[in-house]
């Protein structure tokens, strides 16, 4: 799918996010298009995670803005926040589901907190939601009962129950098997091309970045910001920066300032 | 058993042999070297440098069947040190498996400084400063916690749809009815302590009948209103913070603000709620028990009747103190659920958190429950 640069959902502009003195990233600029799969990347501790917080209006960034239909989400009420909120959906690394409620319940919430469905309705909606992410007949089980990645996939109904526009995702496949990280992936795909939702997805794995990334913006520690930013196909051939190719390839960087015992 | 390369035939001691030719010692370590006997082939191999003076060592592994990384740091760190002594340090034949030990050893990460230095250990003075500051920290973020948990009350009663009345049920099961029998209990043995004690001292004088005024008198205005509160604190009170805890370590607390709902009026009203209905229920119910375990000092050793009993305890009770202890036992809930929530919010990560906020959940619900108790004495003392 070619992703139509004009029509941006979010954009991003001149972010800065700090930790007290520690600078995390420093004016990162970029917008998220309508109907694309941005995958971000980059090597532990720069920033990716606090940069989705930041994305789904949970902290607040040190300085720039987020805008959603014009709207600057960092710095409105809560209450328009809340506007924000209802349109986007959101998958925390480990589900997030709510232990004291079924997976049923989990679903149900902001359908009955949003809508005026009657409760047949709703019920059919979540029947629905989960045999989308193939978890048809699990309503009444508890998050403690189920695997990790059937928890995640509950966390991915749980975040489409309103049929966001943007879906968020935090390390997609972290702690998964290959095998339920490759369905993931096709539920994405699914997802995606069925509904049209746009998604931001944090992610290590090359093989599902392949598959399912429209395009790549890569985050750096040293740099504090953006690195690169492409289809992962282009980035993979034509970079020329140590940093993209090293983790493109796979392969440490060759750091010169290292020095290594070696023995005769 | 198979016997992979490193098992082969590996002694397990270690020998060092050396060789001196013109002030060239050579070393030939045979056998195995690591954590175990590092301390030891560490001093002889030492021992064999300074005997005399030297232009270079040469450590031979040919015979090395055995070595692990603590090892190669040891001999690294050996290098160095000849180094210093403007000795030569060589390390010849060496396996391509001892050759990778060598080689995961970074230099830069040894000499790497810490980022960050630890706090310093601060003085018995600083630390009582530090936790004053901190209690009066703490007792900011609770009035603001009042704060925003009154406006989502306020919010719940000008929306009563809003309100999950399925949890309120849930908090007032588990807080109220499963708190009954132990509620009872306790309130029938501080009745039955107090009868028996004042029993003890008031028969010398001959004034056995004050003893069911006493108690009564004792358990509705001050023990059954504080005593539930505090049962209330240590079963309910920690349970809410370590619930919430857990949910905030969980991310549960940040899913629940992403989709749009204030965590505030979503987990700690319905708590709040339940503990305001219940507690004031469960000391009207340990008054009662309190007034039966006085009885049954009263009828056993005081000659007393049932109704002569009954009778006495009622005359002493005023309808005005069984209100005073009602609206009592409603604002120690209201303090019992606001602490335990409000510290449930303050954990950040780990289990470590949890129990810290849940122990301080009950700790400060207590200390605020008597704070308020001293200042209730005081003012229904001067409306009456
Ligand atoms: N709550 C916090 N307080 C202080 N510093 C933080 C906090 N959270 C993150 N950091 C710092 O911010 C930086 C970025 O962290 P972040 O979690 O965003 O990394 P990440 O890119 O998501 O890494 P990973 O791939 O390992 O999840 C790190 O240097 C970390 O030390
Ligand atoms: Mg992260």
């Amino acid at each position: 799918m070619d992703v139509e640069k004009t029509n941006p959902v979010i954009v991003v502009k001149n972010l800065t996010a700090r930790f007290g003195d520690n600078v995390v990233f420093e004016d990162v600029s970029f917008e998220v298009c309508k109907g694309e799969i941005l995958v971000i990347v980059g090597a532990s501790g720069c920033g990716k995670s606090t940069l989705l917080k930041i994305m789904i209006g949970l902290n607040k960034p040190f300085s720039g803005q987020i805008l959603y239909q014009g709207m600057d989400i960092t710095s409105v009420e809560e209450k328009e926040l809340n506007l924000y909120r209802q349109n986007i959906g959101v998958l925390f690394q480990s589900g997030a589901l709510f232990s004291s409620m079924t997976i049923k319940e989990n679903i149900e919430l902001p359908l009955q907190e949003y809508t005026d469905l009657d409760p047949v309705m709703i019920d059919t909606i979540i029947k629905m939601k989960l045999g989308m992410v193939n978890l048809a007949g699990y309503e009444n089980y508890s998050p403690a009962e189920l695997s990790g990645g059937m928890k995640k996939r509950a966390g991915i109904a749980r975040a489409m129950a309103l049929d966001p526009q943007v879906l968020f995702f935090d390390e997609l496949s972290a702690g998964l098997d290959p095998v339920t990280a490759a369905e993931l992936d096709d539920l994405i795909i699914k997802t995606n091309e069925a509904l049209g939702t746009t998604m931001v997805i944090v992610t290590h794995e090359l093989e599902s970045i392949y598959k399912i990334a429209h395009r790549v913006l890569m985050l750096d520690k040293e740099a504090k910001g953006i690195v690169a930013e492409g289809k992962p196909q282009d980035l993979k051939k034509n970079a020329t920066d140590p940093r993209v190719t090293s983790f493109f390839l796979r392969q440490k960087p060759v750091d010169p300032g290292e020095k290594r015992f070696y023995v005769k | 058993m198979t016997t992979t390369p490193a098992q082969k035939k590996c002694p397990e001691y270690y020998e060092i042999d050396a060789e001196l030719e013109d002030l060239n010692l050579t070393l030939y370590l045979v056998g195995e070297f690591g954590l175990k006997n590092l301390t030891a082939f560490e001093r002889d191999i030492r021992q064999e440098i300074s005997r005399q003076k030297l232009n270079s060592v040469t450590i031979d592994f040919s015979k090395v069947c055995y070595l692990d990384s603590a090892a190669a740091l040891a001999l690294l760190q050996m290098e160095k040190d000849t180094n210093y002594q403007e000795i030569k340090f060589l390390l010849v034949n060496l396996s391509d498996e001892s050759k990778g030990i060598f080689s995961v050893i970074h230099e830069n990460a040894l000499m790497q400084r810490s980022f960050r230095d630890l706090p310093d250990k601060d003085s018995f003075i600083r630390k009582i400063g530090q936790s004053s500051s901190d209690i009066a920290g703490d007792f900011a973020k609770f009035i603001t916690f009042i704060g925003e948990l009154i406006v989502a009350m306020a919010y719940m009663i000008r929306h009563p749809e809003t309100l999950r009345g399925k949890d309120v049920f849930f908090y007032v099961q588990r807080a109220g009815v499963d708190g009954l029998p132990i509620v009872a209990l306790i309130g029938a043995l501080i009745g039955l302590i107090i009868a028996f004690m004042s029993y003890l001292q008031l028969k010398m004088i001959g004034a056995n009948i004050y003893v069911p005024a006493l108690v009564s008198f004792a358990m509705i205005k001050e023990l059954g209103p504080i005593m539930t509160a505090i049962l209330v604190a240590g079963r309910s009170g920690s349970s809410f913070a370590a619930e919430i805890g857990t949910m905030v370590v969980n991310e549960e607390v940040d899913a629940l603000h992403t989709m749009g709902f204030d965590p505030i009026r979503f987990l700690a009203v319905p708590k709040v709620l339940a503990t305001i209905i219940v507690v004031p229920i469960l000391t009207v119910y340990a008054d009662f028990f309190g007034i039966f375990g006085g009885m049954i000092i009263g009828v056993t050793s005081l000659d007393l009747t049932i109704k002569t009993y009954i009778s006495q305890s009622i005359k002493s009770i005023q309808v005005f103190d069984i209100i005073t202890s009602l609206i009592k036992a409603g604002v120690f809930a209201a303090l019992i659920a606001a602490v335990g929530c409000q510290k449930g919010f303050q954990v950040r990560s780990g289990a470590q958190d949890v129990g810290k906020f849940t122990t301080s959940a009950v700790v400060t619900a207590i200390f605020l429950i008597v704070v308020t108790d001293s200042i209730f004495a005081i003012m229904f003392y001067y409306i009456k």
